[in-house]
C-alpha cells in the first residue's frame, strides 16, 4: 500500500503562515504522515518549536501520523541540547537528520531522513538493527539503487517525489552571505523567501536556491512520471516537500496517480498547470545529472 | 619547541608518496585506483603492486601509511569496497579512512586489529556522532568536518575519548563534507558515489569576447575578465547570481591554509593534521609538507615558508577557514 507523507518544513515561514498551512493539511489532505520540527538552523527553533505542540495535536486529531524531524547539522553544544530533547520524547517515532540522533534513538523504533547516507544494504540493514524501521533515502540514489535497497527488505523506503531536493547543508549560510550579513547577525532574512532564494548562473540560467545554511535544487523534484517504477522497485513512502503553493492540490495531484486514479501525463499536466512558473526535474532517478528531466511533463 | 601534531600528507602517486616521505611526513594517505576512494581522477591513485611498494618505502622510513577507503558503496555492488578492505587488511597498512557505516561494520568485525578512522566524508561534528563511531566499530580517530572553529573543536576533544584529525592546508569544501550533492545534481556524478566533485570530463573553458568563460556540464560557473586568472570551475567556488548581484556567493576561490594557527589547534587537543591535495604533483607534495613539517617542530623562519605555502594555494589566495567564526 503506497503512502503519501509531507517532509519536514524546511522554510522559515512565520507562525501564521505554519499554523494556516498545516490547519489546511489537517482537513484537506490525503495524507499518511507529516514531518515536523526545524531540520535546517538551529538559530529558528525558538521561534517554531512553540508551535509544535498545537500542530501536533491538530493534524493526529485529522488522523495524520506524526513524525519529528531533528536536526539536520549539528555542530554545537546547543545544536547537541536540540536533538536530545527531541529524541527524549518517548512516545513519537523520531526522524533522525544525522547520526548524533542515530546514537540517541538506537535501540527504539526510529526513521531515517535524507541527510543519513545510506547508499547501500550494509549500511541500511546495520541501521534496521539499531531500530530504523524506514529510510528516506539520500537525493541523488538512482532507481537501480533504491531498488536494491527495497529488496533488501530490512526496512521499509521512502523516497522524495516532489519539491525541491536537499543538496548540501554549511556551517556558512549563504542566505545570510546573499544579503550581505553574517550568520551571528543574520536577522533571520531566510524569513523572506519562504520558498527559497533562487540562485541562477552568471548567464541567469535558473540554477539553485538558498534557504539558510541549505542549498537547495532550484527545480522542483516531480516523480509522477516515474510512481509506477518506484512502485515496482519496492518503495513504499513516498514524501512530498512543502513549498510555497498549493500543497492540498500537490497532495490531490500525487495521491490520484498513486491510487491509478489517473495516469501520469494526466497528473503532470494537472501539476504543470498549478504551477506553471516552476521547473521539474527527475534526473537522478535515472542516474542522470539531477537537474536533468527525462520524463517530459 | 616542536607541537605535538602528526603530519598526515597525501600522495596520488608513488612519486608523490616518496616525495612525502622524504620532505618529513609523519603519515601518508592513499587510495586504490578505482571508485573506491574520494580522488578518483584518471591516471591517479595506486595499483596493488604499487600500494605494496609504497608501503614498504614508508615503513622503512618510520612512516605510516593510510588507505583512504570513503565513498560510499553502490548499492547491490559492494564487491570493490569489500575488496579494497580485505587488501588493506593483508598488507598491513597502518589504518583505514572509512565512511561508510556499513564498510566500517564489516571492517570492525572481520578485521578488528585493522587500525579504524572515521573519513571526513561521514560527517561527524559533534561528540555524540563521534560517540556513535567509536563505540559501535571502534574508531580511534576522526577527520573532522570543516564546520567546526578552533573553539568548537576543543570543547568536542574535551567531550570524545577518540583522536581527531584536522584539515590544514589545500582545498576547502564549503559544505559538510559528504552531505553534498551539488557536483551530481550538475553533472551525474558525485563525491559519495564516484569519487569526483565537478569532475574535468565536464569542465569547458571558452573565450567569449575578452572574458575567458568557465563552464561545467554546460552550466556557466565563473567568467573572468582579461588579466583576471582563470581557476577551475568547482561548483561552491563559482560566482552565482542572487537578488540581482553576482557574487561567490557560497565561497571565493581561496585555499585553507592554517600555518599560523598550528600552536592553536595543538591547545585544542588535536592529533593530526591533514594536508589535502592526492591530485597534486610531486613537487607541490615535497614542498608543502616540508613546510609544515618546519613549522610543526618550531624550526620555520616565519616569513619564508608562508611566502612558498602561498605560492602553492588556489588563485594564491588563503584562509584559516572555518576555525574562525568570523567565516560563518
Amino acid at each position: 500500500m503506497a503512502k503519501l507523507t509531507l517532509g519536514p518544513l524546511l522554510f522559515n515561514w512565520s507562525a501564521g503562515k505554519r499554523r494556516d498551512f498545516y490547519a489546511r493539511i489537517a482537513d484537506e489532505a490525503s495524507i499518511d504522515a507529516v514531518y515536523l520540527g526545524e531540520v535546517v538552523c538551529a538559530k529558528r527553533a525558538p521561534f517554531s518549536d512553540p508551535l509544535l505542540p498545537d500542530l501536533i495535536e491538530r493534524l493526529e486529531r485529522a488522523g495524520k501520523a506524526v513524525v519529528l524531524s531533528t536536526l539536520g547539522l549539528v555542530m554545537s553544544a546547543h545544536d547537541r541540547e536540540m536533538v536530545r530533547r527531541t529524541c527524549e520524547v518517548a512516545d513519537r517515532l523520531i526522524e533522525a537528520n544525522d547520526l548524533s540522533a542515530v546514537h540517541r534513538l538506537a535501540g527504539r523504533s526510529f526513521t531515517l531522513g535524507p541527510l543519513v547516507n545510506v547508499y547501500d544494504e550494509g549500511t541500511l540493514s546495520y541501521l534496521a538493527g539499531l531500530g530504523a524501521i524506514r529510510a528516506c533515502l539520500p537525493p541523488e540514489l538512482p532507481l537501480k539503487a533504491v531498488r536494491e535497497l527495497a529488496a533488501s527488505r530490512t526496512a521499509e523506503i521512502e523516497v522524495q517525489v516532489f519539491g525541491r531536493l536537499p543538496l548540501a547543508i554549511s556551517a556558512r549560510c549563504p542566505h545570510a552571505r546573499a544579503y550581505k550579513l553574517h550568520k551571528d547577525n543574520c536577522q533571520f532574512v531566510c524569513g523572506e523567501d519562504p520558498d527559497g532564494l533562487p540562485v541562477a548562473t552568471m548567464d541567469h540560467q535558473p540554477f539553485l536556491a538558498v534557504n539558510g545554511l541549505q542549498t537547495l535544487s532550484g527545480a522542483y523534484a516531480n516523480y509522477l512520471g516515474d510512481l509506477p517504477a518506484m512502485r515496482d522497485a519496492g518503495v513504499q513512502w513516498f514524501r512530498l516537500s512543502p513549498q510555497d503553493c498549493d500543497m492540498v492540490r500537490v497532495t490531490m495531484i500525487f495521491r490520484s496517480a498513486l491510487d491509478g486514479a489517473c495516469d501520469g501525463e494526466e497528473a503532470n499536466a494537472s501539476l504543470a498547470g498549478l504551477i506553471p512558473e516552476v521547473e521539474f526535474a527527475d534526473g537522478f532517478l535515472g542516474g542522470a545529472a539531477g537537474r536533468s528531466r527525462c520524463k517530459p511533463s | 619547541m616542536g607541537l605535538a601534531l602528526e603530519l598526515v600528507c597525501p600522495a596520488g602517486n608513488p612519486a608523490a608518496l616518496r616525495a612525502a616521505v622524504d620532505a618529513g611526513a609523519d603519515a601518508v594517505y592513499v587510495g586504490f585506483r578505482d571508485a573506491t576512494n574520494a580522488r578518483n581522477f584518471p591516471g591517479l591513485n595506486f595499483s596493488r603492486k604499487e600500494m605494496t611498494e609504497g608501503l614498504d618505502y614508508a615503513h622503512g622510513k618510520k612512516v605510516k601509511l593510510f588507505i583512504a577507503i570513503n565513498t560510499f558503496p553502490h548499492a547491490g555492488d559492494r564487491g570493490p569496497w569489500i575488496q579494497a578492505i580485505d587488501d588493506a587488511a593483508a598488507m598491513a597498512v597502518d589504518a583505514v579512512i572509512l565512511a561508510d557505516i556499513g564498510l566500517l561494520a564489516y571492517a570492525a568485525d572481520r578485521y578488528p586489529d585493522l587500525r579504524r578512522h572515521l573519513s571526513v566524508q561521514a560527517s561527524a561534528s559533534s561528540a555524540d556522532s563521534i560517540a556513535f563511531f567509536s563505540e559501535r566499530f571502534g574508531v580511534r580517530r576522526v577527520v573532522l568536518p570543516r564546520v567546526l572553529t578552533v573553539d568548537e573543536i576543543a570543547v568536542l576533544n574535551a567531550d570524545i575519548d577518540v583522536e581527531t584529525e584536522v584539515f590544514a592546508f589545500g582545498g576547502l569544501c564549503v559544505m559538510a563534507e559528504g552531505r553534498c550533492s551539488l557536483s551530481s545534481y550538475t553533472t551525474g556524478q558525485s563525491p559519495n558515489l564516484n569519487g569526483v566533485c565537478s569532475p574535468a570530463s565536464a569542465v569547458a573553458y571558452e573565450r567569449e569576447g575578452r572574458d575567458m568563460v568557465s563552464r561545467l556540464a554546460g552550466l556557466t560557473i565563473n567568467r573572468f575578465p582579461e588579466g583576471e586568472a582563470a581557476g577551475y570551475p568547482t561548483l561552491c567556488k563559482g560566482r552565482f547570481s542572487a537578488r540581482g548581484t553576482t557574487s561567490y556567493l557560497f565561497e571565493e576561490p581561496t585555499s585553507l591554509n592554517t600555518i599560523d594557527i598550528l600552536p592553536d589547534l595543538a591547545a585544542a587537543g588535536v592529533s593530526a593534521l591533514k594536508i589535502e591535495g592526492r591530485q597534486r604533483g610531486r613537487a607541490y607534495v615535497a614542498e608543502v609538507v616540508a613546510s609544515f613539517r618546519r613549522a610543526i617542530d618550531g624550526m620555520d623562519g616565519g616569513k619564508d615558508g608562508r611566502v612558498r605555502l602561498a605560492a602553492m594555494s588556489e588563485g594564491a589566495r588563503q584562509t584559516e577557514g572555518v576555525y574562525r567564526k568570523s567565516w560563518r
